[in-house]
C-alpha cells in the first residue's frame, strides 16, 4: 500500500493563476470548503508575468466602447471558430469583473477623471487595456492572492497533481504529490476545477516557463473529457531574440501600443506592406495617422504593428527569412523614436514601460529609450484546450470544471492580448460558482484504494531505473526541438507526420528516463513525470494541426495558405478512445444567434 | 547595439548542496556563453552533472520572485544576475536565502512570510465615490502606492534585513517586505482600516533601525526605507509619543490616519 496524506474539499481548485483564485474566491463565498493546489509557491503562477494588461470595454478612455464591440473584435481576432456564447458573456462581464478588482484593493493607472485607464492593443478596436503599466499581471494576481488569504480557503502550495480519480462517470478527487518532501496526497472532492494554464514547454522557444507542461490538459484528456483546437497555438510576434539564454522571453505589445514600430534592417515599417483585407478600414496607412492612434486621437485608425499577433508574427517570419532581419534573427522594435514627437520621450518609456526598460537593461545591455530592440515570434499562449459548457464551465466529465488558459472557447483560432487576463476573471468566477453548485448536490465519492496505488508505484519506477535511465532534461530538449521545427509557427504536412513518428520514439524515451537522488524537491524525478504530459499534448496538437487543412489564426500551413469558408464550420476535437489511443473529430459549430450574428455585421 | 565583454568559455560554481546537517559547498565546472545569467548556469549544471540539483524558478525575466539566492555573498535574483557582472576567476558561490529554514540545495522553506500577510488587517475600502460602485483615484495620489505593489514577494529584502538574518525576530518583526505592504495598504486613498497599532505591537516597528540594507537589495528599486518604512514610523510616533497630537486626538474623538 503506498502511503499518503487524506484532505477533503467540496470543491478543490488545481492551479492558482488568475482563473484558480478568481474560481476559488467565488467558490469560498458561496459557502464551501475550498482547496487550492499549485506547483509553485503563491502569487507565482504564470499570470504574474502578464504585462499589457486586461481587456474590459468599460468605455473610460473612448466612450464609443461596449460590450458589443469588445464581443466582434473578439469574434474578429478568433477568426469565427470561437464559441459565439462564451465571446458573449466575456465581452458582458469583463467591466464588472475589473471593477471588483479594485474594491478588493487594486490601483489600476488613471485616467485625468481618476477611473480606470485603458489603454491600445492589437485588434481592439477601442483603448481597452486597463493596465498597470507594463505589470498588470502582478497587480492582478496579488489582489487576487491578497483578497483569497482572508477567505478560509486551504492553499497546498507547491504540489503537484498527477492523476484525477473517478468514481464511475464523476470526478471524485485527485491524486498528487509535494514538492518538498514528495509525500503523495489524495485530495476527495466533490467537484474539481482545473486552472492549470498552457503547454508552452512543449516548444523551444517559449514565453512560457517550467510550469506550463500541459498538466491539467492532459489530466482531463485522461479522464475522459474532450480537447478542442489545439492545433491553435499562439507565436507571440515579439520575443527577445538576444543574448541567447534569454530567448523567448516576451516583450509586451504595449511597446506597440504605445508608439512602438517594426522596421526591417533597411530601416523599413515593413507592416504596412501587407495589412489584411478584413483590417483594411481600421488600418492606418501612413505613419502619420498611426502615430495619431497610439496617441489618443479618436479619429486616426491604428497602426499596422497593432494587427493580431499571428499576422505580425508571420510579417516578421517573412522579413527575416527574406534576410532582411536583424543580427541576431530578429526584427527591429523601436520606441525611442518617440523621442522625436515627445519632449519628455525617455522618460514617457521609462514610466510606460519599466519592467521592459529594466528587462533589456539588465538582460540584454540595451537601453530601450536610446536604441531598439531586437524581437521575434516566441510560443506564447494555447487557444486550445479543454471543452467546457459555455455558460458553467463543466467538461463533459461530470464534476470537473476547466477554466483560464488550459479551456477552450473564447479565443477561437487567435486570442486578443488583453483578453486572457479578462477571461480568467470572468471564467474562473463561472467555473467557481457552478463547481460550488455542483459540489453542494453531490454525495462523496468512492476512491479506489488499488487505483492509487497502482499511480504511486508507477509514479515512481524512474527512481528504479536512476542513472541508468536516460536523463529527463535531454529528453525533454529533444521534445522541444522536434516541435519547434515541425509543428510550430509554419507547418507542412510532410514534416507533422514525421512528428507523430518522432513522438512515439520520444515516448518511448520518457517511459525510461530515469531519476537521481531522493523524493526531496527533485526536479529529475518531477522533470520525468511531466514528461508524459508534454508527449501527449504534442500530439494532440500535431494530429488537430494535420486535420486542419487551411490557414487560420495561429494555424498557418504552408501547404494550405489560405483560408478556407468550409473549415470556418467546424472545430478539431481529440477524446482519448476505449483503446486507449487518440481519436479526433470534427464538430460542427452551432449557428449564431440571430443577435449575435447581427452584431458581427454592424461592427464589419 | 549592444556591448558584450568576452567571457571565459567555462565558469566554476561552488553551489549549496544537500539538507540538514550534511549539506555544503560542491563546484561544478559548466560551459558559458555571452549574455548567461546565473539561473542559465544553474540549469546546465542541473541538466548535465547534477539531476537532482533543487531551486526554485518560474519566469526567467526578474518578474516573479521565485529564483532568489545569495550569489557571492549578495541576495540576488538568479535570473537577473549576469554572468558578466560576476569575479569569473574564482569560484561563484550560490547559497539559498539564509533568513529561512533551508530545505534542500537552493530551496528554502519561506511559508513565514505567508503567515505573517495573513495576520495583516485587510484592504478596507470607503464606499463607493459614485452610484455605478466605482471610486475616482487621481494618479498623483497613487504613485507612491504603485511604488509599493511592484514588490515581486521575492523576500530578498527579508533575507538582508539583521533584525531576521541575525537575531531570527521572526516572531516579533515583520521585516521589510511586509512594511512595505502595510505602507501600501496605509496610503492606499480608499483604505479606511488603522493599523498604527499593529505596526507597534504586533509588526515590531521599532525593531528596524534604518540601516536601509533591505532598500539596497531590492530588485524592484523600491525605496522601502525611506518611502514606506519612516513615514510609517512617523505615524507610530505621532500616535504613541507626541502627547499633543494625542491630545488633539482625544478631544476629536477619532484617530487620525
Ligand atoms: C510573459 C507573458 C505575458 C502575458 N501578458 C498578458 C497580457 O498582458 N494580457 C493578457 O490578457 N494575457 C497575457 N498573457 C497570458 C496570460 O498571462 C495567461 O494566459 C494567464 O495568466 C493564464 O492564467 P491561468 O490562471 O489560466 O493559469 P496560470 O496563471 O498559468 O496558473 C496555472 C496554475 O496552475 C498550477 N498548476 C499547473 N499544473 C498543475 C498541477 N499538475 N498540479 C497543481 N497545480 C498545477 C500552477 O502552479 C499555477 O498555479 C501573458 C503571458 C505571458 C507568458
Ligand atoms: S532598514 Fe530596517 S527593515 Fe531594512 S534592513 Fe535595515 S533594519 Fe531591516
Ligand atoms: S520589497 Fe523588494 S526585496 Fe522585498 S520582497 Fe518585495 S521586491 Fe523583494
Ligand atoms: S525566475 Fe522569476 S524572478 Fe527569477
Amino acid at each position: 500500500m503506498a502511503s499518503f496524506e487524506s484532505h477533503e474539499h467540496d470543491v478543490l481548485i488545481i492551479g492558482a493563476g488568475g482563473a484558480g483564485l478568481r474560481a476559488a474566491i467565488e467558490a469560498a463565498a458561496s459557502g464551501v470548503r475550498v482547496g487550492l493546489v499549485c506547483k509553485s509557491l503563491l502569487g507565482k503562477a504564470h499570470t504574474v508575468m502578464a504585462e499589457g494588461g486586461a481587456a474590459a470595454a468599460m468605455g473610460h478612455v473612448d466612450d464609443r466602447d461596449n460590450w458589443k464591440v469588445h464581443f466582434a473584435d473578439t469574434m474578429r481576432g478568433g477568426q469565427y471558430v470561437n464559441n459565439a456564447r462564451m465571446a458573449e458573456l466575456h465581452a458582458k462581464e469583463a467591466p464588472d469583473r475589473i471593477r471588483e478588482l479594485e474594491a478588493w484593493g487594486a490601483v489600476f493607472d488613471r485616467t485625468p477623471d481618476g477611473r480606470i485607464l485603458q489603454r491600445n492593443f492589437g485588434g481592439h478596436r477601442y483603448p481597452r487595456l486597463a493596465h498597470v503599466g507594463d505589470r498588470t499581471g502582478l497587480e492582478m494576481i496579488r489582489t487576487l492572492q491578497d483578497h483569497a488569504i482572508h477567505l478560509g480557503i486551504d492553499v497546498h502550495m507547491e504540489v503537484t497533481v498527477i492523476a484525477l480519480l473517478k468514481d464511475g462517470a464523476r470526478v471524485v478527487g485527485a491524486f498528487a504529490y509535494d514538492r518538498e518532501r514528495g509525500r503523495f496526497r489524495v485530495f476527495r472532492a466533490r467537484a474539481i476545477v482545473l486552472a492549470t494554464g498552457g503547454v508552452g514547454r512543449a516548444f523551444s522557444i517559449t514565453s512560457n516557463s517550467w510550469e506550463y507542461t500541459a498538466d491539467g490538459q492532459t489530466l482531463a484528456y485522461n479522464a475522459g473529457a474532450a480537447l478542442q483546437d489545439m492545433e491553435f497555438v499562439q507565436f507571440h510576434p515579439t520575443g527577445m531574440v538576444w543574448p541567447p539564454s534569454v530567448k523567448g522571453i516576451l516583450v509586451t505589445e504595449g511597446v506597440r501600443g504605445e508608439g512602438g514600430v517594426l522596421r526591417n534592417k533597411e530601416g523599413k515599417r515593413f507592416m504596412f506592406g501587407d495589412i489584411p483585407a478584413n483590417y483594411k478600414s481600421q488600418t492606418a496607412d501612413n505613419e502619420e495617422e498611426g502615430w495619431r492612434y497610439t496617441q489618443g486621437d479618436k479619429n486616426a485608425r491604428r497602426p499596422p504593428e497593432l494587427l493580431t499577433r499571428d499576422h505580425v508574427a508571420r510579417c516578421i517570419m517573412r522579413e527575416v527569412r527574406a534576410g532582411r532581419g536583424s543580427p541576431h534573427g530578429g526584427v527591429f522594435l523601436d520606441i525611442s523614436w518617440i523621442k522625436e514627437r515627445l519632449p519628455n520621450g525617455a522618460e514617457h518609456i521609462r514610466k510606460k514601460l519599466p519592467s521592459m526598460y529594466h528587462q533589456f537593461k539588465q538582460l540584454a545591455d540595451i537601453d530601450i529609450t536610446k536604441e531598439p530592440m531586437e524581437v521575434g515570434p516566441t510560443t506564447h499562449y494555447i487557444m486550445g484546450g479543454i471543452r467546457v459548457d459555455a455558460d458553467s464551465q463543466m467538461t463533459d466529465v461530470p464534476g470537473l470544471f476547466a477554466a483560464g488558459e488550459c479551456a477552450v472557447g473564447l479565443h477561437g483560432a487567435n486570442r486578443l492580448g488583453g483578453n486572457s487576463l479578462s477571461d480568467l476573471l470572468v471564467f474562473g468566477r463561472r467555473a467557481g460558482k457552478y463547481a460550488a453548485e455542483f459540489a453542494k448536490q453531490q454525495v462523496p465519492g468512492r476512491i479506489d484504494a488499488a487505483e492509487v496505488d497502482g499511480i504511486a508505484k508507477r509514479s515512481l519506477e524512474c527512481f528504479e531505473r536512476g542513472a541508468d535511465g536516460e536523463g529527463p532534461y535531454h529528453v525533454q530538449h529533444d521534445l522541444q526541438t522536434m516541435m519547434q521545427d515541425h509543428v510550430g509557427i509554419v507547418r507542412k504536412e510532410s514534416e507533422m507526420q514525421e512528428a507523430l513518428v518522432k513522438l512515439i520514439a520520444l515516448r518511448k524515451r520518457a517511459e525510461k528516463a530515469g531519476a537521481v537522488g531522493n523524493r526531496e524537491y527533485n526536479p529529475a524525478w518531477h522533470t520525468a513525470m511531466d514528461l508524459g504530459n508534454l508527449i501527449t499534448i504534442s500530439e494532440a496538437i500535431t494530429r488537430s494541426a494535420i486535420d486542419r487543412k487551411e490557414s487560420r489564426g495561429g494555424h498557418f500551413r504552408d501547404d494550405f495558405p489560405e483560408k478556407d469558408p468550409a473549415a470556418a464550420r467546424f472545430n478539431v476535437v481529440v477524446r482519448k478512445g476505449a483503446d486507449g489511443a487518440m481519436h479526433l473529430t470534427r464538430e460542427p459549430i452551432p449557428p449564431l444567434t440571430k443577435e449575435l450574428a447581427q452584431i458581427i455585421e454592424e461592427e464589419k | 547595439m549592444a556591448t558584450t565583454t568576452a567571457l571565459p568559455p567555462t565558469a566554476t560554481f561552488r553551489v549549496w548542496r544537500g539538507e540538514g546537517a550534511q549539506a555544503g559547498f560542491q563546484d561544478y565546472t559548466t560551459p558559458i556563453s555571452d549574455g548567461m545569467v546565473v539561473l542559465d548556469a544553474v540549469h546546465g549544471i542541473q541538466a548535465d552533472q547534477a539531476h537532482d540539483l533543487a531551486c526554485r524558478w518560474n519566469c526567467k525575466a526578474g518578474k516573479c520572485g521565485s529564483c532568489s539566492a545569495e550569489i557571492d555573498g549578495k541576495p540576488r535574483l538568479m535570473c537577473m544576475t549576469r554572468l558578466n557582472q560576476l569575479d569569473l576567476t574564482k569560484p561563484v558561490t550560490v547559497e539559498p536565502m539564509r533568513a529561512f529554514p533551508h530545505v534542500r540545495d537552493l530551496v528554502t522553506d519561506v511559508s513565514w512570510n505567508y503567515r505573517v500577510k495573513q495576520r495583516i488587517q485587510k484592504f478596507t475600502p470607503r464606499s463607493p465615490d459614485a452610484p455605478d460602485g466605482t471610486w475616482r483615484m487621481q494618479q498623483a495620489d497613487i504613485d507612491r502606492v504603485q511604488e509599493f505593489r511592484k514588490c515581486i514577494e521575492c523576500f530578498l529584502c527579508q533575507d538582508t534585513c539583521h533584525v531576521l538574518r541575525d537575531h531570527m525576530k521572526h516572531e516579533e518583526f515583520i521585516g521589510p517586505r511586509f512594511l512595505t505592504y502595510v505602507a501600501a495598504l496605509e496610503m492606499h486613498p480608499l483604505d479606511t482600516a488603522d493599523r498604527t497599532a499593529e505596526l507597534k505591537q504586533a509588526d515590531g516597528i521599532g525593531y528596524c533601525n534604518i540601516t536601509k540594507c533591505c532598500t539596497t537589495v531590492c530588485p524592484e528599486g523600491i525605496h522601502i526605507t525611506d518611502n514606506a518604512i519612516i513615514p510609517l514610523k512617523e505615524r507610530v510616533a505621532d500616535r504613541f509619543y507626541d502627547p499633543l497630537k494625542a491630545l488633539v486626538r482625544l478631544v476629536r474623538g477619532t484617530p487620525a490616519k
